[in-house]
């Protein structure tokens, strides 16, 4: 029976999990005409000019996202957890967390009206910053910030919720006790709450960045709605895919994929160790 | 009585004095009102501007209301546009993503069950690489995904998208940590003495234990896939096999405001590309509706219990 259970998960994973991974590395290592290749691939992506700023739009906004998610998401679930009026509270939670619901291309068209000082929402306050009209709000340097406030706009209602949730499992008793001693809330915040928040941190951490550098669907939009402004080679994604689909260099794009793959999981790797996201002691 | 009511003036009181001492609850009330009209009013802007006409939309106010008549006339020139396009779109979608969601669950409530109450040779090996390949993210498989599929000769047929959205192996990992923790072997035991065979365990006593991670893991896949936009994207060249989220780019390109050389017959004003924005969002925002509380519920009882 376990192998009938279990039999069309392993063919799956083989199929779409594996394969493609042994494949890519595959090709990472190979010559167009399938001759071994070395490091050729690698060393023609790294040293394409288009390689390291796409790298560095990529950190930036990494970066930007997700300090923006840690500090914004515990200091916010903090503050809620202290409302006392219930409706309030439940109130507040779920209109932080409904813009979760628009993920992917249409969070970002979404955004594009938001950024259009002619016709959005924002539109005063992009022209009292000095924004005038779409193009000067989308111009290159703004758009790492651009990208990480709407992966921010999307997703932090959602771990809003869960610190808030893992903040109620923290048992009445502890917090009393601490009170009792003449803790203040911001000596609470740091010396209970935050410690006990640490595995949630670092798993929003781990999944933040397993989809940050994979930043596509954002830079793809913005380059066809700026007709150019935005080039199609912003983030390391789309270069991968214009040697995919534009050179027909499927090598070089997976030589692409395997470095992505490798900086991701590695990032990962850090916050999974350092979170202790699978210590089996209780907190 | 009197231990109820103590019991909450407590537990009020524990909760209450916090704000206070941030500075007051001033300060409190500041941070959560800024971050409210951050999330929210992007939301209500769009709802606003579905009524109105395109011309409207740049000439009014931002929080002026349209009218009825507005909507409908996008509704009817977002359902015109190359005659019926994003009527085939959004029929795709729930295709794709309906299609991934059964296929996610038939294959991963049973590997789950498995992998957490049946001892098998590679069990463990199994539960490594499934973690390991949890972190993977899947875009950066997307490209070999795509030379297999073009192999196989399904590059433009939906099941090249249907079948890598049902490769979902968070799905398994949540089915595991549930079957292991919630459901007591003993019960499993009592059943088999009862003379139920496998099968009618998993099938009668387990699976209707396992309600709230079926729709965990359903409610996670249906949301993933129906907003997945890389995948389709490459895999569907032909406009007739867009789900909507890949339809809205094409949607996007055909907006003389964004791309100016669009200007043509079949071009799309602001409003009504509002309003494709809303209609694409639209059954994954019920389901968040319908969801949240029991959403919440699950995933910090699933983080307590690990």
């Amino acid at each position: 029976m376990g192998l009938a259970f279990v039999g069309p998960y392993v063919v799956l994973m083989l199929a779409f999990g594996i394969i493609p991974a042994v494949y890519a590395v595959a090709l990472a290592f190979s010559r167009a005409d399938g001759g071994f290749a070395g490091l050729d691939n690698f060393v023609r992506v790294i040293t394409d000019f288009r390689f390291l700023p796409a790298v560095q739009h990529v950190a930036v906004y990494l970066v930007l996202w997700l300090v923006m998610l840690t500090v914004l998401v515990v200091v916010l679930a903090l503050v809620l957890h202290a409302v006392t009026t219930r409706w309030v509270s439940r109130a507040l939670r779920l209109l932080y967390y409904l813009p979760g619901a628009l993920a992917g291309a249409s969070a970002v068209l979404l955004w594009l009206f938001v950024l259009n000082p002619d016709a959005g929402p924002a539109g005063p306050l992009l022209k009292a910053m000095g924004f005038e009209t779409f193009a000067q709000t989308i111009q290159p340097g703004n758009l790492s910030l651009v990208f990480a406030v709407i992966a921010f706009w999307t997703g932090a209602g959602q771990w809003v919720i869960v610190m808030y949730g893992a903040l109620n499992n923290i048992p009445t008793e502890v917090m009393e006790a601490a009170r009792i001693d003449g803790a203040n809330p911001v000596q609470i915040a740091l010396r209970i709450q935050l410690p006990l928040l640490r595995k949630w941190i670092a798993y929003m951490a781990v999944l933040a960045l397993a989809a940050g550098t994979q930043l596509f669907v954002e830079p793809t939009l913005l380059s066809q709605a700026s007709t150019g402004v935005v080039p199609n080679d912003y983030s390391v994604n789309q270069l991968a895919y214009q040697y995919a689909f534009n050179l027909s260099d499927f090598n070089g794009a997976a030589a692409i994929a395997v470095l992505l793959l490798v900086v991701s999981v590695a990032l990962s790797a850090v916050f999974v160790l350092r979170g202790g996201l699978f210590d089996t002691e209780e907190p | 009585m009197t231990t109820q009511t103590l019991e909450r003036t407590r537990r009020r009181r524990s909760r209450g004095t916090d704000l206070s001492g941030w500075g007051g609850r001033g300060l409190g009330a500041v941070v959560l009102g800024v971050f409210l009209v951050f999330f929210a009013v992007p939301l209500l802007w769009l709802l606003i501007a579905v009524t109105k006409s395109g011309g409207d939309l740049v000439r009014s106010g931002a929080f002026t209301p349209g009218s009825v008549a507005g909507l409908v006339e996008n509704w009817h020139d977002l359902f015109a546009f190359q005659s019926g396009a994003v009527g085939t779109w959004l029929v795709n979608s729930v295709m794709y993503s309906l299609g991934a969601l059964v296929l996610t669950l038939l294959v991963s409530v049973p590997a789950g069950y498995v992998l957490a109450l049946v001892r098998f040779p590679g069990r463990r090996l199994l539960l490594v690489v499934t973690l390991v390949v949890m972190l993977m993210p899947s875009t950066a498989l997307v490209l070999p995904v795509f030379l297999e599929m073009s192999l196989l000769g399904l590059v433009g047929n939906p099941l090249s998208v249907i079948l890598p959205f049902s490769f979902y192996p968070f799905g398994v990992y949540l089915a595991f940590i549930y079957f292991s923790t919630s459901i007591p072997a003993d019960l499993l035991a009592a059943a088999r003495l009862d003379g139920c065979s496998e099968m009618q365990v998993f099938l009668r006593v387990a699976v209707p234990l396992a309600a709230p991670v079926v729709a965990l893991v359903g409610f996670f896949s249906f949301v993933q896939n129906w907003n997945n936009y890389f995948l389709p994207f490459v895999m569907l060249p032909a406009s007739s096999t867009y789900p909507m989220q890949v339809g809205l780019t094409t949607l996007l390109s055909s907006t003389p405001a964004f791309n100016p050389s669009a200007a043509g017959s079949d071009s799309v004003q602001l409003s009504t590309l509002a309003l494709a924005t809303v209609i694409s969002v639209l059954p994954v925002l019920v389901v968040f509706l319908f969801s949240q509380r029991f959403l919440v519920a699950g995933l910090t009882a699933g983080g307590t219990k690990e």
